[in-house]
């Protein structure tokens, strides 16, 4: 009887261990190239519509295609040439020319002279430093879409920090750098964050939409810094140029010129590393993420909407900042007035194109900044206006949000995703 | 129990009085504070009551004021409405709130304009005329927000417009066949963000951003190649202003309202439109149900997806306007980024005026009073340096939005894609 | 002759779901034919096929003998189907008129809508059918009762003659039933095709002329009201056997765990919702919460959990006065809240299953040290979480939205009843579930209860009140308009009490015998 009693007992126990296991076992994770393949696409695409562009705004291009019916070769020829020095100056201005390595190997070899070998790197250089900004602005924008906010204000907010880091930078004097550099640094993120975490209570205590609150915010930082500029903060002489920052606020160089290549680079990955750890191994992150997917469900489990509103555009604020305060104290080492960067926008486009995800934004960053740096080259070599890089970037958000056209486009049969973050609640509540 | 429970409702109403009548008192003390205690006692302050340029209007002597007296007076208004606040409590604070709201800025202006002249039917003016923008760009608001498509590209399809203004009507030396180009190349935006919201269901702010990005990237680019190369093709006519018999010779509301260009008119004429299409048409019924209750539209056999696209576009044509406005309405020059925010002013007028053409209109005229005070007071050299006058406008923005919002009711499916199924 | 209506083979698949399996039905000409089938049985999809909201993927529909090809209400509305939905498809910020025109406007010199010929029209329907109501009311003010009666004239306002009711007693009183009952029968007098989709028995029994059961998208039966008795009809709708009666045993009371005093809430628009409460709950009871949706339930919910910041009052719990306290620190007094909108307000649809049963309690022991998530152990719980309170569920690492509304309400209530509670909080607990799990989640309560918790139990439906409380409040325009014993209440004095009868005119009309006799949970 007992004995039955017990292997009764034994089997349930064995059929619960059993269910267990079965609900703690992971599923096949999705494949990698299938998470790749879509911004790939997306991103080929907008290059290839940019391509478009380029060819259909060249006047002498356009008319050669007078002539198509009678001499179509040589219009597409004139297309192709046109679309290829774009894009071959876009690489050389990005990446570097191979030629040019080369050489300045065999020089090195020869003579042990660097400054070649420089030169040829600079393009990668130029292109890392460009990228360092976009991280910041990157995963200030993935940041606040985590919490279901869109934070269009980087731009004004990467104006703040900008000020607040070259204040400190060269007001303060005297001070070791491993003091006053990330004082420098900080304060910049500090003041940034502040500044957004405003657009962060009005959504929390009145409702009114964080877009709205951050462009006129972005407005308004533009005018007070070139107040500031023009004032209080102004260098002796005419123009609105603030005074250099302190040798010991430099973020530190490893190379000499022309080589701008600086420490942001690894703050830059150090910080996205927190961020990672942030919101997806600490309690704060769970708050953020559940106030950004589901703020009603959020509020009823005991997490404060408010507090994580204020905190999540604060963090976002702050990464903002460090934008800022990485290209006065990294580049350029003072703050001229209308050095309007757009990198606030871009990171729009970037923190779509990274699913806000820290290693995505770092990833999407990189691209951008190389983007960024080749298209200065592909102006001045190919006439091609820069604003070329806004255009691509709209058209990669559209892929990126409408998957649907990627999918049509290449006949591609991919998993929909569950639950995309939503940031269009309406007006207010 | 129902008389206690109608004691318990007195009792929370009066408390929600008690912070609306502290506000009055506080804007009191303001006015006392920063222009009673500032201002001498024998200046006074002139209102010009005449446009500084040519009018058919009847003239007007100057209105002027003592401006100690007048400063005072204005401070008892407020405190008294804030003491019978606390003491009493109005029925409806609205009205008081607008009183309040309005002897504040009287107080200003005749702080600013001591001892000085101000033309304030200038200023008004030009209040109207930097309030277009901001009104079409509501217009395009409520056109799409109605149908429940919020769009925040308003922006772009604005700058657009005013690119597409400037380039066709210098190619063509036509202003006519410029507000069209605008107006065309506006819909084609429209026509994006809308098969972008309403076919692939994208988040319709996700959507909004990316024309406002494309369009920025599209003008300079545009403006770049061409317009800044060959300067010819930015050298569009401009509509010139055109004052309307009878109307422009009222005193004020004549120079004020009635000696602007056609675009101004066209505005006008909108409103009207807009109103007696929303409210006294089939369109309007439908496209008030389908930002309701899209389903309850959808059973009664009415096309939700269709009445979208078109409400949106129609939007796109409105914004086009707009956009015009800004080159071939007034400076007659296409300049890169333009529009600085007055798209996204527009969606703030639009929500302060609950969603009517005419409460949007109203907002958009405080908007473009705010604008132009700044221009005035740069004028009379008040203490305050030009980048904080500049910020009015925004800030402004800021504090109608986050005063506003809660109590106005948007449509209640603002910005939900609508699904089938 | 031909029957009015006949469905022949439809089906239509959703992913995961075959709603319609190859569904036969027919209606005959004035007849009152009733479609019953428990949640998620496929009766709504089967109508909104005929309705040409959705599109079959095969089988054919005949009207009075004819082919019909119903790509979109239009072609119902012209065949002359009409439908009253469950969720009323009505514009609130419209007037009755306007919400009845919609979409067959009367115009006024082809351009401006004609108001006046319109309500003059609706006037006459409302006459001709006894529905009473005011054109020119706002959809917003008027009780749900009228509101469905403006969806009937909706209906016949385009010339209807085979109506669709679906779920149409959902939201009504007692007495409510009643009337709609008997405007059924009138329209059915003159001459109109009845379809009338539900899933409650006893309302079968009374309306119906012939009855249609389907279970899991299937039709599994044809029968009428003289010929089934409501346990084979329970039998045929779930599939087995069903225990029409929750058991459970006599309660017993014990301290004060809830404790409210004159409590005064305002909605979202500032517009008073509850207006002077006063009640307590003891550990070990159940105290339910009757009344029509929309009288303050969910505002005084809302307070309670301290989602809503109360005017004026007290609310006390084990003695602590949580007046103003926040919501977290509410639930850390031992409070557990099942929502009555799981998907909105009770889960975080795209986050995994493991994520929502740690939802209020990830930030403590062992699931967090410091500011760091310990997953292995949230893993380890989450499992265990899922095998105790039968989650079916391929893992815990899949998206809550994937699973069933059902295994989606056992979700919550696991994580809920895994915390040391004493006060359990219950906004429609089982609405839209199937049986299975209304059963599940009942017999959850009354265990909850037998283990010394103190239960709220807030719930528009009558039948779950009657089942599982001990005690039984009446909301009425956000005041108890009563607090009785469960033993004295019946449907009918609770249904006049929702009505908003007072408690002295209710109790004299106790006398009345009841409608039909309960059956709690169905």
């Amino acid at each position: 009887m007992s004995e039955q009693k017990e292997r009764a007992l034994q089997n349930s126990q064995d059929t619960r261990a059993q269910a267990l296991a079965k609900l703690l076992l992971r599923p096949a994770r999705g494949s990698l190239l299938q998470a790749i393949l879509l911004p790939v696409l997306a991103v080929f695409t907008a290059l290839v519509i940019g391509a478009l562009v380029i060819v259909f705004t060249d006047l002498q291009v356009l008319n050669l295609y007078k002539d198509f019916f009678s001499a179509p070769g040589k219009a597409l020829a004139a297309s192709w040439k046109a679309i290829a020095s774009a894009y071959s100056a876009l690489f050389k201005g990005s990446i570097g020319n191979p030629a040019e390595f080369a050489k300045a190997f065999s020089v090195l070899r020869e003579t042990g002279d660097t400054a070649p070998l420089r030169q040829a790197f600079w393009p990668i250089s130029e292109s890392l430093v460009t990228s360092v900004p976009y991280i910041f602005a990157g995963l200030a924008v993935a940041l606040g879409f985590q919490c279901g906010l869109f934070n269009i204000g980087a731009e004004g907010q990467i104006f703040i920090g900008a000020l607040a880091s070259v204040y400190v930078g060269y007001s303060i004097k005297g001070l070791p750098q491993y003091i006053h550099l990330p004082l420098a640094f900080f304060a910049g993120a500090a003041a940034a964050g502040l500044w957004a975490a405003v657009a962060g209570l009005l959504k929390a205590k009145t409702g009114a939409h964080e877009v709205i609150n951050t462009i006129m915010m972005n407005y308004i930082a533009f005018l007070l810094s070139d107040w500031l500029l023009n004032g209080p903060m102004k260098r002796p002489g005419w123009s609105p140029i603030s005074p250099a920052i302190q040798d010991s606020a430099w973020l530190p160089k490893f190379f000499p010129d022309p080589l701008r290549f600086h420490a942001g680079f690894f703050v830059a990955l150090g910080i996205a590393a927190v961020v990672y750890w942030l919101l997806f191994k600490t309690t704060i992150g769970f708050e953020i993420r559940s106030v950004g997917a589901n703020p009603d469900a959020a509020r009823y489990a005991g997490i404060s909407v408010t507090r994580n509103f204020i905190l999540a555009m604060f963090l976002s604020g702050a990464l903002a900042g460090m934008a800022g305060a990485n290209e006065v104290l990294g580049v350029n080492h003072q703050l001229a007035s209308a050095f309007s960067s757009g990198y606030g926008f871009d990171s729009i486009a970037l923190a779509l194109l990274g699913k806000s995800h820290p290693v995505g934004v770092v990833l999407a960053a990189l691209l951008f900044g190389t983007l960024r740096s080749g298209a200065t080259r592909m102006q001045s070599l190919a006439g091609v206006p820069i604003d070329i890089i806004s255009i691509l970037q709209a058209l990669v958000i559209i892929f990126i949000a409408a998957p649907a056209i990627i999918r049509w486009l290449y006949r591609l049969r991919l998993e929909r995703e569950v639950g995309e973050t939503v940031f269009t609640r309406g007006w207010g509540q | 129990m129902a008389v206690a429970a109608q004691n318990a409702e007195l009792i929370i109403a009066r408390r929600r009085h008690i912070g609306t009548g502290v506000f009055f008192l506080l804007v009191a003390l303001l006015i006392l504070a920063f222009f009673v205690r500032t201002t001498a006692p024998d200046l006074t302050t002139t209102f010009g009551l005449n446009p500084a340029r040519l009018t058919t209007a009847l003239r007007l002597p100057d209105l002027v004021l003592p401006s100690l007296p007048s400063l005072w007076f204005l401070t008892v208004v407020c405190a008294f409405l804030g003491g019978w606040q606390l003491a009493k409590g109005f029925r409806s604070t609205g009205w008081a709130l607008g009183v309040v709201a309005f002897a504040f800025v009287a107080a200003f202006l005749i702080w600013a304009a001591r001892g000085k002249s101000m033309n304030l039917v200038g200023m008004l003016s030009s209040s109207v005329l930097r309030a277009i923008p901001i009104a079409l760009g509501a217009f395009c608001g409520i056109l799409c927000e109605r149908a429940a498509v919020i769009n925040i590209a308003i922006e772009g399809m604005m700058l657009t417009g005013a690119f597409m203004a400037a380039w066709i009507g210098s190619i063509t030396h036509s202003l006519w066949i410029g507000l069209l180009a605008a107006m065309l190349s506006s819909m084609f935006l429209a026509a994006i963000l809308a098969v972008l919201s309403i076919k692939f269901k994208v988040d319709q702010i996700v959507s909004g951003t990316v024309i406002n990005i494309f369009a920025t990237g599209l003008t300079s680019y545009l403006s770049a190649k061409f317009l800044q190369v060959y300067q010819n093709l930015n050298n569009p006519d401009i509509f010139k202003p055109i004052p309307l018999p009878v109307l422009s010779r009222i005193p004020i509301l004549g120079p004020v309202f009635f000696e602007h260009n056609v675009i101004v008119y066209i505005t006008f004429l909108l409103l009207i439109l807009i109103h007696v299409m929303l409210f006294y048409t089939r369109w309007g019924l439908r496209t008030r149900a389908v930002g309701e209750h899209p389903k309850a539209a959808d059973t009664l056999g009415v096309n939700v997806f269709r009445t979208r696209y078109i409400n949106v576009i129609m939007g796109g044509l409105v914004a086009g306007i707009g956009g015009a406005f800004f080159t071939i309405g007034s400076v007659g020059r296409f300049d890169e980024v333009m529009t600085a925010g007055k798209g996204f002013i527009g969606l703030a007028a639009m929500i302060f005026g609950k969603w009517t053409p005419f409460g949007a209109f109203g907002s958009s005229l405080i908007f473009g009073f705010a604008d132009s005070l700044q221009t005035k007071l740069q004028i009379l050299q008040v203490p305050i340096p030009s980048e904080f006058l500049l910020m009015a406008p925004y800030l402004v923005t800021m504090i109608v939005l986050a005063g506003v919002i809660g109590r106005a009711v948007p449509p209640a499916a603002d910005g939900q894609p609508y699904e089938k199924q | 002759m031909a029957p009015v209506l006949e469905l022949r083979g439809i089906t239509k698949a959703f992913p995961g779901v075959l709603a319609n399996d190859h569904i036969d039905l027919t209606l005959e000409e004035g007849e009152i034919l009733a479609l019953l089938g428990e949640n998620g049985a496929g009766k709504t999809t089967l109508m909104n096929i005929l309705y040409g909201l959705y599109q079959p993927d095969a089988g054919e529909i005949f009207v009075r003998g004819k082919k019909a090809e119903i790509h979109q209400p239009n072609d119902a509305i012209r065949l002359g189907i009409g439908m009253v939905h469950q969720h009323f498809m009505l514009v609130p910020v419209f007037t009755v008129t306007e919400n009845v025109m919609l979409g067959v406007e009367s115009m006024r010199y082809g351009v401006f809508l004609d108001r006046r010929k319109a309500a003059a029209k609706v006037r006459e329907i409302s006459e001709q059918y006894k529905l009473e109501v005011n054109p020119d009311d706002y959809i917003r003010d008027l009780p749900v009762g009228v509101q469905q009666r403006v969806e009937i004239i909706k209906v016949l306002y385009r010339k209807a003659d085979i109506l669709i009711l679906d779920e149409p007693t959902a939201v009504l009183t007692p007495q409510e039933v009643e009337e709609l009952f008997k405007i059924i029968r009138s329209l059915k007098e003159q001459g109109k095709s009845i379809i009338f989709i539900t899933h409650k028995l006893k309302e079968v029994m009374a309306i119906a002329d012939r009855i249609t059961v389907l279970r899991q998208g299937r039709a599994v039966g044809t029968t009428t009201p003289a010929e089934a008795t409501m346990e084979r009809l329970a039998q045929m709708m779930v599939g087995r056997e069903v225990e029409l009666v929750v058991k459970k045993k006599e309660a017993k009371p014990g301290d004060v765990v809830l404790d409210v005093e004159n409590l005064h809430v305002v909605d979202h628009r500032g517009n008073p919702a509850v207006r002077g409460v006063t009640f307590n709950v003891r550990a070990g009871e159940v105290l339910g919460v009757a009344g029509v949706q929309g009288n303050g339930q969910t505002e005084l919910v809302r307070a309670l959990t301290g989602l809503l910041r109360p005017e004026i009052g007290h609310i006390r719990i084990n003695g602590v006065d949580v007046t103003h306290a926040s919501p977290r620190a509410i639930l850390e007094q031992g409070v557990a809240h099942v929502p009555e909108d799981r998907q909105k307000d009770g889960l975080i649809l795209k986050y995994p299953v493991h994520d929502n049963l740690v939802l209020n309690t990830y930030y403590v022991p062992p699931f967090a040290k410091g500011l760091n998530l310990q997953f292995q152990k949230i893993y380890e719980a989450a499992a265990e979480r899922a095998y105790e309170f039968d989650i079916r569920t391929p893992s815990i690492y899949v998206p809550v939205a994937t699973l069933s509304g059902g295994n989606q309400q056992k979700t919550i209530v696991a994580r809920e009843f895994s915390r040391p509670i004493r006060l359990l909080i219950a906004s429609q607990p089982t609405r839209g579930l199937d049986v299975g799990s209304i059963e599940y989640i009942h017999q959850r309560i009354v265990q909850k209860r037998d283990e010394g918790c103190a239960v709220l139990l807030v719930s528009p439906e009558l039948d779950e009140i009657l089942a599982l409380s001990d005690r039984i409040a009446v909301m009425y325009r956000g005041q108890f308009v009563a607090i009785l014993p469960a033993a004295e209440a019946t449907r009918q004095k609770l249904g006049l009490l929702m009505a908003g009868v007072t408690a002295a005119e209710a109790m004299s009309a106790e006398e009345a015998p009841a409608a039909v006799e309960e059956n709690p949970a169905l």
